[in-house]
């Protein structure tokens, strides 16, 4: 299905990580406290200074008498105490080596405004409308600004703070009349319907008794103040707007509130002039709640850093210190978790971007081809996701609909699909009744991977299934589709099962009992009409085989198996044949619904290598304790690393596949041992007779061919078509220094060559390689 | 023009079919729609190409992948 950009951005929506920490929500004008924070914390207190004063125009002001409503939602508060962001801004201010803010200048605009007052909220108005290229005159009554700031003591708020943060309105070039009271009567320099006639618009600043004045052209609210819409900072003239504390009185002064009422008057100052909605869209002005999760997990308690002068504020040693204690609040939870979501330094939601870019690109590279193909779509993520966002959903999406358009880089799953091409062809595949039964209660699906790793335990457990269940156990041999569904074969997948299907019904739609828990979430999900149970469970209730001795077997750490992550009924049956084979068991502290992957999954080993390799690292160095997955992949995975890992089959089966250090096999192997099982159950089950494959020459592997066979992914049947090829056609190149042949043969896609020596009826090979291009 | 892309070669290789000595020719290279023409060796007589391991495995490589991100 192609991709719908809505759903893509729905599902942007969903990761929470861009959310603002609390501290920023919390703030009426969303100062980025945990910026500013940061850079302190990196000793740079000048673009921590530059921050803050993108967001306060008034620096010195603010940093000294800011109400600071954001430290009441600190989250530190909960581990130790809330971080001083208010002394840590006055820090900011203090040690700042450069002193200019950061003013901008627009293009200058035809609109004039006229300011009325200047507390806090005027300032902010008049500050906002001219560095965007308003022409601003400010009216102030008295012979000075900032009356009331300058009231509140030398030890508060230094006179020097003020004049400093003031200089501002000269470098915006906002005209400043002293001495000019609006209102009525004598001596005053202009009335409001006067101001209304000469300006655009009007903002009134008059602090919370100041409404009288404005009593004859202004409707008032029942407290006798201006009427003003919370929202907007609309009064009852259309050009007129108010805001500052003669809106929010009787509450006490708080000079973030009287900033804000200043900003978002602004905002609809400049929609009164755009002729658009003033009420649209305000969803987030102000203080709100933020959908930002973060885990206080691992955190220490701190308590905040004390100051050895209070007067003088923090000291910069002590600032810093205590911008050490911010936690950086965001969310992360997936990418603490999922090496691959870590390995490209970034998030969903910017992920979720970039692989819908990579998807809609038309010409040019595409980038984003290893992003696409490195997810094992294992769900970890979104299971822990605050949003439940599950990143391998999307990507199950992405390649289904990149495969659709087919831009999917033919290489990438070239070798598992061919793979589960094996094992859904006639070498494979099989599916009986009991023998001597005609129907089927049951029909054990060990799975293609089982069955390539431990066929003699699939052989094993067939025949204890067989003892102990009524109705007749039948078999099928197959695949269950996953490497389709992962590589975003959406039409192959759906085939696939269909098949699986129709040879199942053919059995009379038996219970389905798997080994496997690929197999188990893929009939589960997409064919929930078969009913589907795990061999574990199966087992747990009608006891063990006889070969399943107690053995004092080292204490084993379980890794579950990820694609029954919330299978709890599934897990506890593992945990029940533990207790029942007297293992000790250590749960590792990621297990059940946060077990990860082994690095098999989403066939991420196949499309970013280096990226499985880090996830089977970190997992297999979770615990010192041998592993007990019951998954063949995992072990083998794990196993293949160097780590100590049973199946739970071997430990049930005690039939010598049992060693935890022993390394799965090879990808030849594999498809051999399959071939093999199914000979020998038509064999010593069936009792038919069936013929051994001769191959036509013997072929000699040396270890070091063997190692590049894996490596290269080449099997020994490709290396045997070319040296068949070769010897039938001649057609071969000889190495006269060495004597030995070099020959190609291309059966599909990839050219597959072979350096080999013809010694007697033996075959030698030496070297194996494969190119996709053409070469003529 | 053709690249080269590969070391002289140094082993003296005959094409077994055509007991002929093969040598240094230009050849087509093709995946995926890209053409490119490079120097390999070839049997003069019957065409038959030899596609070293190195080369293979690394630049004929590295070249698939990127056309595949084309």
């Amino acid at each position: 299905m192609l991709m719908d950009r809505q759903r893509v951005r729905d599902r942007e929506n969903q990761c929470i990580q861009e959310q603002p920490p609390t501290c920023t929500a919390t703030c009426p004008i969303h100062v980025d406290a945990r910026g500013m924070i940061d850079s302190i914390r990196k000793q740079d207190f000048s673009a921590a200074f530059a921050i803050f004063n993108r967001f306060v125009p008034y620096p010195r002001i603010i940093s000294r008498i800011c109400d600071h409503p954001c430290q009441g939602e600190c989250r530190r508060n909960e581990v130790g105490g809330t971080i001083q962001i208010n002394a840590l801004e006055r820090a900011a201010v203090d040690y700042s080596t450069k002193r200019a803010g950061g003013v901008t200048f627009s293009s200058r605009k035809s609109q004039r405004i006229a300011v009325v007052g200047s507390g806090l909220s005027s300032l902010t108005v008049a500050y906002d409308l001219a560095s965007k290229g308003f022409q601003v005159v400010l009216f102030e009554a008295a012979d000075r600004l900032a009356g009331h700031l300058r009231e509140l003591g030398e030890d508060r708020l230094p006179q020097q703070a003020i004049d400093d943060d003031l200089a501002v309105l000269k470098d915006l070039s906002i005209e400043v009349r002293l001495n000019a009271r609006v209102g009525e009567g004598a001596g005053a320099a202009a009335s409001l319907s006067a101001l209304t006639e000469e300006f655009d618009a009007v903002y009134l600043g008059v602090g919370p008794d100041g409404a009288a004045a404005f009593a004859h052209e202004l409707a008032l609210n029942e407290d006798g103040r201006i009427a003003i819409d919370s929202l907007t900072f609309a009064t009852s003239n259309p050009k007129v707007f108010a805001g500052g504390s003669q809106r929010y009185a009787p509450a006490a002064f708080s000079p973030i509130t009287s900033m804000y009422d200043g900003r978002y008057a602004v905002l609809s100052i400049e929609r009164l002039f755009q002729k658009a909605s003033l009420s649209a869209n305000r969803e987030q002005q102000g203080a709100y709640q933020t959908k930002l999760f973060t885990s206080l997990k691992g955190i220490a308690p701190a308590g905040a850093i004390l100051m050895a002068a209070p007067e003088q504020g923090y000291s910069r040693e002590e600032a810093i210190a205590e911008a050490e204690r911010c936690i950086h609040c965001e969310c992360l939870e997936c990418v603490k978790v999922c090496e691959y979501l870590a390995a490209y330094k970034s998030y969903p939601k910017r992920y979720i971007r970039d692989l819908y870019n990579n998807y809609s690109i038309v010409l040019g590279m595409h980038l984003a081809n290893k992003l696409l193909n490195s997810c094992a779509m294992c769900g970890l993520c979104g299971t822990v996701c605050p949003e439940k966002l599950d990143m391998g959903d999307y990507i199950r999406e992405v390649r289904q609909a990149t495969v659709e358009i087919n831009k999917m880089p033919p290489s990438v799953h070239a070798f598992a699909l061919r793979d589960m091409e094996f094992s859904t062809g006639e070498q494979f595949t099989l599916a009986r009744h009991q023998p001597g039964h005609d129907a089927s209660s049951y029909v054990f699906y060990p799975g293609c991977q089982l069955s390539a790793s431990s066929p003699g335990q699939v052989f094993q457990i067939y025949g204890h299934l067989q003892q102990k269940l009524e109705g007749g156990v039948g078999l099928m041999l197959g695949c269950c589709g996953a490497p389709a569904d992962w590589s975003g074969r959406e039409n192959l997948f759906k085939e696939t099962i269909a098949a699986v299907q129709k040879q199942w019904q053919g059995l009379g739609s038996p219970r389905v009992i798997t080994a496997c828990s690929s197999c188990y979430r893929a009939f589960k999900n997409f064919s929930p009409a078969m009913p589907i149970e795990s061999l574990w469970t199966v087992l747990d209730q009608v006891g063990l085989p006889a070969s399943a001795t107690p053995r004092a077997a080292r204490t084993v750490a379980i890794h579950d198996a990820c694609a029954t992550r919330h299978d709890n009924g599934v897990q506890d049956s593992v945990r029940h044949l533990l207790e029942k084979l007297g293992v000790q068991v250590a749960e590792l502290e990621d297990n059940r619904s946060l077990t990860t992957c082994c690095g098999y999954g989403g066939l991420m080993s196949f499309g970013n290598a280096e990226v499985a390799q880090k996830v089977i690292d970190r997992r297999i160095h979770e615990s010192e304790a041998d592993y007990l997955t019951y998954c063949a992949m995992c072990r083998d995975n794990f196993a293949g690393k160097g780590k100590r890992s049973y199946h739970l089959l071997d430990l049930i089966c005690g039939s010598g596949e049992d060693d935890p250090a022993r390394k799965g096999p090879g990808y030849s192997q594999r498809h051999e041992n399959r071939a093999k099982l199914k000979t020998r159950l038509l064999r010593e089950v069936w009792g038919e007779n069936v013929a051994d494959e001769k191959e036509p020459f013997e072929l000699i592997i040396t270890p070091e061919v063997a190692q590049l066979m894996e490596k290269r992914m080449i099997m020994v049947e490709d290396m045997r078509k070319v040296i068949a090829h070769a010897e039938s056609t001649d057609e071969k190149i000889l190495d006269t220094t060495t004597g030995r042949f070099l020959a190609a043969f291309r059966p599909v896609s990839v050219t597959y060559w072979v350096e080999y020596s013809v010694e007697g009826t033996k075959i030698v090979a030496y070297d194996v390689y494969s190119h996709r291009m053409e070469v003529s | 023009m053709a690249q080269k892309v590969i070391e002289p070669e140094t082993r003296k290789l005959v094409c077994n079919k055509c007991q002929q000595e093969m040598a240094m020719a230009e050849v087509s290279a093709t995946y995926l729609g890209a053409n490119f023409e490079i120097e390999l060796m070839k049997c003069p007589s019957c065409g038959l190409v030899y596609v070293p391991d190195s080369l293979a495995t690394g630049k004929m490589e590295q070249l698939e992948l990127s056309l595949e991100d084309k």
